[in-house]
């Protein structure tokens, strides 16, 4: 029987180089070997889109996409198929989980300049998985039928309109009525459940493969080819299987305590994940009092919102992620991870981030005076740190670069560090009330609390220079 | 066309200015495992609410489900005559009738409770008034010019709206109850919290069983990932 078996495998490995694809790509696929917690999320984020593709497929069994059905099936799914309310707050969870996922690894890039030479072609794919994920996100946002989603999709929609000559024309073929109806449904249901999916999943390809043919970057943004071994193993660089596979196994662990806690606890994430007005249908002819997008599109409708001009604005949101294109290009400097560029650019990193949160805020509130000038600030910050970087790179003074890859700290290890910090905050009550034997309350310590934040914030201080 | 979308970009330009005025709303209080609580709702929705609203996305057969009565049980106590345990929450009213007799259809609760909110569907219920002016005789606080009657008049008794004078100008103080109804307000309360209970839980039947089973998805993930991370540090240990 083991023979047989061992002959039917050789058949197959004799005719398909499976060997060498996983040698490649897995077990011989050298990752340097200093990953650290932002390097978690690339794998999380293939985690998340094979869970939305699957509890995507489970949904289509039984979700109807016709206008005057969509809604109620919806439902029906949510309280009458078997398991059909968990596959749904998989799917609704997942779609938010997706978003913070690939922000924190468009993140990583950022700070440890991975999309510079020579993976500039690796940032470009992952832009257009971004820009296919935004389409995706918003085209199933309108499946459920509800008002936020009918309401949602005919504003941005209704955007194209703003474009000279061809506007008009073209957000009525975009949407194949009028309004926002049954037509625009079908089509956005055949958009997102098999048009939009295929080109994700083949970007996905495009992007690892282009990844494995120059290698990972790391937080020392330090090329580990320079440097091999007798063997052209690269000295720095440790197999990704079974290294850092029992490692994402782990951070996969993490991930899935926080997007269950997310799901069985607080589905909604009071508003931000499932938006109350999407509980009620869709009404052509109500408009709710406040529309405004899910929080992972909120960054670039403030941006929207920010400009006078209708379609200045839509100019600037859609300039907004294809500046993100260009980033290769823009950046002067010779020196990839933050670690050891100047102050200017972790200046400039550290403003761009609260512009785009304080944009992500804006984008939720009601457009007040006060807020668009808020967010009209931000805006310019948020394009100010891509159009000035070829000029304010290239003034930035970059520290030496080591030649190997340094040490990192392990997550574990910063546990003293965080024991001794709670302690300094919090004092021992003399006569505590004692929990459990050996736990003890501790109450909170005012010139503790005080102590550590000045120094953390020293130390962030110091980590701009 | 260009008029129509850029009205609606107009809308959602000048949100500021349409801002709901917000009313403080009072805190519901009930306990939504309180079985007693939410089937004494349900008979209250059927006496008070069917009528005019109904609950589509729920049938009685699943009440006598999710809180192990039997089948008859519920036909004989919550649903209304005529009605079979198959049949959803559907008001007798037709959308014809209601079109002449309220101007509009009173919307489906089946998901009220959470396109509004607990303490909103409470507030609300609590919050009619005396109004002449309206063509039903009452107003609501919390849904200004609502086209729905008070249907607890008998049982909560009148409530008017008392105004202060500032600067000529009269600013609203409170509701208060002008003559009694047939309850006292404690019980009123407990009645209206148990209907809301009832509509929270129509609203999302799962919710006590979701939050029953996260314990143990969340136990097992915990489990998983101790046993991952050793399985890192064991597989890690030759790595410097």
């Amino acid at each position: 029987m083991k023979v047989r078996l061992a002959a039917c495998g050789n058949w197959i490995l004799e005719r398909f180089p499976l060997t060498k694809l996983w040698e490649e790509h897995m077990a011989h696929y050298y990752a340097p070997k200093n990953f650290n917690f932002w390097y978690f999320f690339g794998s999380l984020a293939l985690l998340v889109l094979v869970n939305q593709i699957l509890t995507g497929i489970l949904l289509t069994m039984n979700y109807k996409p016709d206008a005057q059905l969509a809604f109620d099936s919806v439902e029906y799914i949510m309280r009458d198929v078997n398991w059909g309310w968990l596959i749904r707050y998989m799917h609704s969870t997942g779609a938010s989980a997706f978003f913070i996922v690939v922000y924190l690894h468009m993140f990583r890039g950022l700070i440890y300049g991975s999309y510079k030479q020579p993976r500039e072609l690796i940032w470009i794919f992952g832009m257009l998985i971004f820009l296919a994920l935004m389409a995706e996100a918003f085209m199933g946002y309108l499946l459920p039928w509800g008002q936020m989603s009918y309401w949602g999709a005919q504003v941005i929609i209704s955007l194209f309109s703003a474009i000279p000559i061809i506007g008009d024309d073209l957000s009525l073929w975009v949407r194949g009525d009028y309004v926002v109806s049954d037509a625009t449904l079908n089509r956005f249901f055949a958009f997102h459940v098999i048009a939009v999916p295929l080109v994700l999943v083949m970007l996905v390809f495009l992007h690892i493969v282009a990844l494995h043919e120059v290698g990972s970057n790391n937080p020392d943004g330090i090329e580990i080819k320079k440097y091999k071994d007798k063997n052209g193993i690269p000295l720095d660089g440790i197999p990704f299987h079974p290294y850092y596979t029992v490692k994402d196994v782990a951070g996969v662990g993490v991930f899935l305590i926080f997007f269950a806690a997310i799901i069985f606890y607080l589905p909604e994430v009071g508003g931000f994940f499932l938006e109350a007005d999407n509980f009620i249908p869709a009404d052509p002819l109500k408009t709710p009092e406040h529309i405004a997008p899910l929080w992972y599109f909120t960054p670039f409708y403030a941006i929207l919102r920010a400009v006078p001009d209708k379609f200045a604005g839509v100019i600037a949101m859609f300039g907004a992620i294809v500046v993100l294109f260009i980033l290769p290009w823009l950046d002067r400097s010779p020196v990839k991870s933050i670690r050891y560029r100047g102050a200017i650019f972790k200046r400039a990193l550290f403003l761009f981030v609260i512009s785009f949160v304080a944009l992500g805020y804006l984008g939720t509130q009601p457009a007040t005076p006060t807020a668009t000038l808020f967010a009209r600030l931000f805006t310019s910050i948020y394009f100010g740190f891509f159009l000035l970087m070829p000029v304010y790179t290239r003034w930035e003074k970059a520290k030496p670069v080591p030649k190997r890859l340094t040490k990192e700290p392990s997550l574990d290890g910063l546990i003293p560090a965080l024991k001794a910090a709670y302690e300094e905050m919090t004092i021992k009550p003399d006569n505590g009330f004692v929990l459990f034997g050996s736990t003890e309350f501790r109450k909170p310590n005012p010139q503790g609390i005080r102590n550590v934040l000045v120094r953390m914030a020293k130390k962030f201080k110091a980590s701009l220079d | 066309m260009k008029t129509i979308s850029f009205s609606i970009l107009l809308l959602v330009f000048s949100l500021g200015v349409a801002a709901e005025e917000s009313v403080d709303l009072q805190q519901a209080n009930f306990d939504p495992g309180d079985r007693a609580s939410i089937l004494q709702g349900a008979k209250h929705f059927v006496k008070y609410c069917l009528g005019c609203h109904s609950l589509k996305h729920i049938r009685y057969q699943r009440i006598a489900q999710d809180f192990t009565i039997d089948n008859k049980k519920v036909l004989a106590d919550v649903a209304p005559q005529g009605a079979t345990i198959y049949d959803q929450m559907i008001t007798a009213m037709n959308a014809h009738d209601s079109m002449k007799w309220f101007g509009i259809q009173p919307p489906d609760l089946s998901l009220a409770s959470r396109s509004r909110s607990a303490d909103w569907l409470y507030s609300y219920l609590k919050s009619f008034y005396t109004d002449t002016t309206k063509p039903l005789g009452t107003n609501n606080l919390v849904f200004k010019d609502v086209g729905m009657p008070n249907v607890f008049w008998q049982v909560q008794g009148e409530q008017i709206a008392t105004y202060t004078e500032d600067d000529g100008k009269q600013e609203f103080d409170k509701l208060v109850i002008e003559s009694p109804g047939t309850m006292t307000e404690k019980e009123f309360d407990t009645m209206v919290n148990d209907l809301v209970n009832f509509l929270v839980y129509v609203g999302e039947p799962i919710k006590q069983e979701r939050q029953r089973l996260g314990k143990y998805v969340l136990f097992f993930l915990m489990m998983f990932f101790v046993i991952a991370y050793f399985l890192k540090k064991e597989y890690w240990k030759d790595i410097h």
